[in-house]
């Protein structure tokens, strides 16, 4: 056990399953010889060797076509997009081809897709983005967004040993500023299981990924037991912990990073008013950013991401409904 | 010709969004015989009255749902021909019908939540609940709520509460029932309704001796608490007891809702009818020879108010959200009393401003009549855009009717009398003549309909009826 940051368990389950399995690489833009666009492959290449830690040219289309034609070989590669954002570069391979392989021609496609995703830090409208809910619309894929350094571990050795194509979203915001006691040992952390952060009885807040210490920090400047759900993956994700916590507190915030229209927030908040409708004391809320690209300048930025005063009022009006 | 095998007679479907109805008379009786299309029964429902008739000639061999219970469509009431040894068994009668007795049932179960009267509480130290909660939003019970209100029996209305506007929130009935509500409602009867006949104990309101801790309900809680005796569901000495028919519940609703959602506001203007009058006596003869239609005040005073909505489009508007509809046709409803006394129904002339006289008189003829024979279809009832009603036949000279939603206004049309009136002759000298008046009311939604445009639509419409001339149609 030892205090790791958010970034450090990444790159420590990532080591973990290359030393244990050969089959695992990983691929992408300056992911070797310069450590990755955030160091998480640092001392990579030197350990494993280049033909494991493959830099490739600047095209995101054949970093996801290559590493799902490896997968379909058997191996069992680790893409890294240097922003998430990126990613829709290879739309097609990984929506038409990777997502489906499986269910048409019977071939498994081990992918993990590392996305460093989110803002906080005036990265602007290509920089900043949480795409999750797109892909969280394609069957086939699972969407994976770890909030803390245990789980970011545990869910990279999860989604490495997946049969399926993982998106492994990664909040930059939380690589070195969130840290905590990560086990030295391997371990997995169950794909669509969501984790309570914080328990309560007045009011339930639904997250996932940096919001999830919005919330926290939201939680305690109001005169209120909240109960915080970790989704920490959200395809799949744990509709009974999240019904459970509603049964409990009867009053609900849906909070995410993402723009709100088609937001997963909203399919959190359909479930929740066609399976728990009798245990409602107020409406469902959501709280997300507005529907615009994210704006480069910090004061709009602040204004465009959730905020821990926003998210308290929300809570105080549920907490007073 | 009968049948050999059975025919069902089913419960129609009585428009697109008619899920049930109500059977309020059968006609026939099992063994009576029936020809095909004879009217075998008649239903309610929430839009309209009306007659079955029979879907086949034969003998009645079974009838499958008592007069007075409600039955969703496609349920089969009463099947026709078939083998007539298979009609030996009629349904037993009932006492009560089961909608009826559960109400009662459930009736009584709120009753006996009632807590006791408030007693003056000290002002609490929390604040109070914002006084602004009279009224919208204040009634509203949320899903929660409703459930664990329908757990333990317990009228929501009883529970003080502590959330936006008064509000009760899952805590304030959690509190409540763990407060000592149980010592108002004991052990939550697993269910009340299908106790047929209201056990008597519960129908008392227990004694004030022992108020619940939680109980006294603040006043704030007590204007919306529905009026419930505690003894509903069981008449008392000298009261008689009947269950509401369909029309009388979708009338009762109407008229609540409507109340809840306009701003009502009525203006009267008095109408000097003598002109008409004069008129319609010229009118009459010619037109009960020729058309076998009498063309009635109504008749007249339909046909200028349709001219006048020409010019007051908001009269015959509607808020629909936070738009102003508009239309260029009034669809004119007409208040329509029963028969029998025990219900009215508003029918509308469909594009009322394309009828002369003549075409009015005739259609507000062919809606009353239907509406009396309950003939009216859904249609009938449905897309109205402005309404008239005419309470005068009875004398009366003034009224503030109610609108009927989603509309934006109702005339009001009363007694036409003779009265002494000044007018000022041709000569411009006043004199004190005999003249036929009339009070005309409209009442209005204020929210969208200001007084002095109701002023002006009330002015024009009697500039209307006062100026009318025998060339005028």
């Amino acid at each position: 056990m030892a205090e790791k940051t958010y970034l450090q368990a990444i790159s420590d389950g990532l080591r973990t399953e290359m030393r244990r399995d050969n089959r695992v690489f990983v691929l992408g833009e300056d992911v070797g010889v310069y450590g990755g666009a955030f160091k998480v492959t640092l001392g990579f290449q030197e350990e494993f060797g280049s033909w494991r830690v493959l830099d490739t040219p600047l095209s995101e289309t054949a970093i996801v076509a290559g590493a799902t034609g490896a997968a379909i070989m058997g191996m069992r590669p680790v893409a890294e997009m240097q922003f998430a954002d990126f990613v829709s570069c290879a739309w097609d391979h990984l929506v038409t081809i990777a997502a489906k392989q499986r269910w048409r021609a019977g071939t498994p496609v081990p992918i993990v897709l590392r996305l460093p995703s989110g803002g906080g830090f005036s990265g602007g409208p290509f920089h900043s983005q949480n795409p999750e809910s797109s892909f969280a619309h394609i069957p086939g894929l699972k969407c994976v967004c770890p909030a803390t350094p245990e789980d970011a571990k545990g869910l990279i050795i999860s989604a490495i040993e997946d049969p399926n194509p993982v998106l492994f979203f990664e909040h930059k915001h939380l690589y070195r500023r969130i840290k905590g006691e990560v086990p030295d040992e391997r371990y997995t952390t169950p794909i669509g299981k969501a984790r309570i952060h914080q328990e309560g009885d007045d009011v339930s807040v639904i997250t996932w990924g940096a919001m999830v210490y919005t919330a926290e920090e939201a939680a305690k400047s109001v005169d209120a037991s909240v109960e915080i759900v970790d989704l920490r993956t959200i395809l799949p994700w744990d509709k009974q912990a999240v019904l459970d916590s509603v049964r409990k507190t009867s009053k609900v915030l849906v909070l995410h990073e993402d723009t709100r229209t088609g937001g997963f927030g909203g399919e959190i908040a359909a479930t929740i008013a066609e399976e728990a409708f009798e245990d409602l004391d107020a409406p469902v809320r959501r709280l997300t950013a507005p529907d615009t690209p994210v704006p480069f300048s910090p004061v709009l930025e602040k204004a465009f991401i959730p905020q821990a005063d926003g998210v308290a009022n929300a809570l105080k009006e549920l907490i007073s409904y | 010709m009968a049948s050999t095998t059975a025919v069902d007679v089913v419960m129609p479907q009585m428009g697109v969004s008619v899920s049930e109805g109500t059977i309020t008379k059968w006609s026939k009786s099992v063994g009576d015989t029936i020809e095909a299309d004879e009217t075998l029964l008649e239903i309610s429902t929430d839009k309209v009255d009306t007659e079955v008739p029979s879907p086949a000639s034969g003998i009645v061999s079974e009838i499958l749902v008592q007069e007075g219970e409600t039955v969703e469509v496609g349920t089969v009431l009463a099947r026709i021909g078939g083998e007539p040894g298979a009609a030996a068994a009629p349904a037993p009668p009932e006492p009560a019908t089961q909608p009826a007795a559960e109400e009662a049932a459930a009736a009584a179960t709120e009753g006996q939540a009632a807590p006791p009267e408030p007693e003056p509480t000290p002002a609490p130290a929390a604040p109070a609940p914002p006084p602004a909660a009279e009224g919208n939003g204040k009634a509203f019970v949320s899903p929660v709520v409703a459930r664990i209100a329908a757990e333990h029996g317990i009228d929501p209305a009883q529970v003080p509460g502590t959330g936006t506007g008064g509000r009760v929130t899952k805590k304030d009935i959690q509190g409540f029932i763990e407060g000592g509500a149980q010592a108002a409602a004991p052990e939550a009867p697993q269910a009340p309704a299908s106790e047929a006949a209201p056990q008597p104990a519960p129908a008392q309101a227990p004694p004030p001796a022992g108020p619940p801790a939680a109980a006294p309900a603040p006043p704030a809680a007590k204007p919306v608490a529905a009026p419930v005796p505690a003894t509903v569901g069981s008449a008392q000495v000298g009261e008689s007891l009947e269950p509401m028919s369909a029309m009388r519940r979708g009338i009762a609703e109407h008229m609540r809702r409507s109340l809840d959602t306009s701003a009502h506001v009525t203006s009267a203007i008095e109408v000097d009818m003598t002109k008409v009058v004069q008129i319609r006596e010229k009118l009459k003869k010619e037109y009960q020879a020729a058309y076998g239609v009498n063309p009635t005040y109504l008749a007249f005073i339909a046909r200028a108010a349709v001219e006048t909505l020409r010019d007051y489009p908001w009269v015959n508007g509607e808020l629909r959200g936070d738009q102003i509809v508009t239309r260029n046709y009034v669809n004119l409803g007409f208040a329509v009393e029963l028969a029998d006394g025990k219900g009215l129904i508003v029918p509308n002339v469909k594009n009322a401003e394309t009828l002369n006289l003549l075409g009015m008189a005739k259609a507000i003829a062919d809606v009353a009549k239907r509406a009396r024979d309950k003939k009216l279809t859904p249609d009938d009832v449905a897309g109205g855009s402005f309404t008239i009603t005419n309470p005068g036949g009875y004398g009366t000279f003034h009224g503030t009717p109610v609108i009927s939603q989603p509309q934006a206004g109702i005339l009001g049309t009363y007694a036409i009398v003779k009265r002494p009136w000044v007018i000022t002759d041709e000569n411009g000298a006043d004199a004190i003549a005999i003249r036929s008046m009339m009070n005309l009311t409209l009442t209005y939604d204020h929210r969208l309909v200001d007084g002095a445009y109701a002023g002006r639509f009330l002015r024009d419409l009697r500039e209307r009826l006062q100026s009318w001339s025998e060339t005028d149609y």
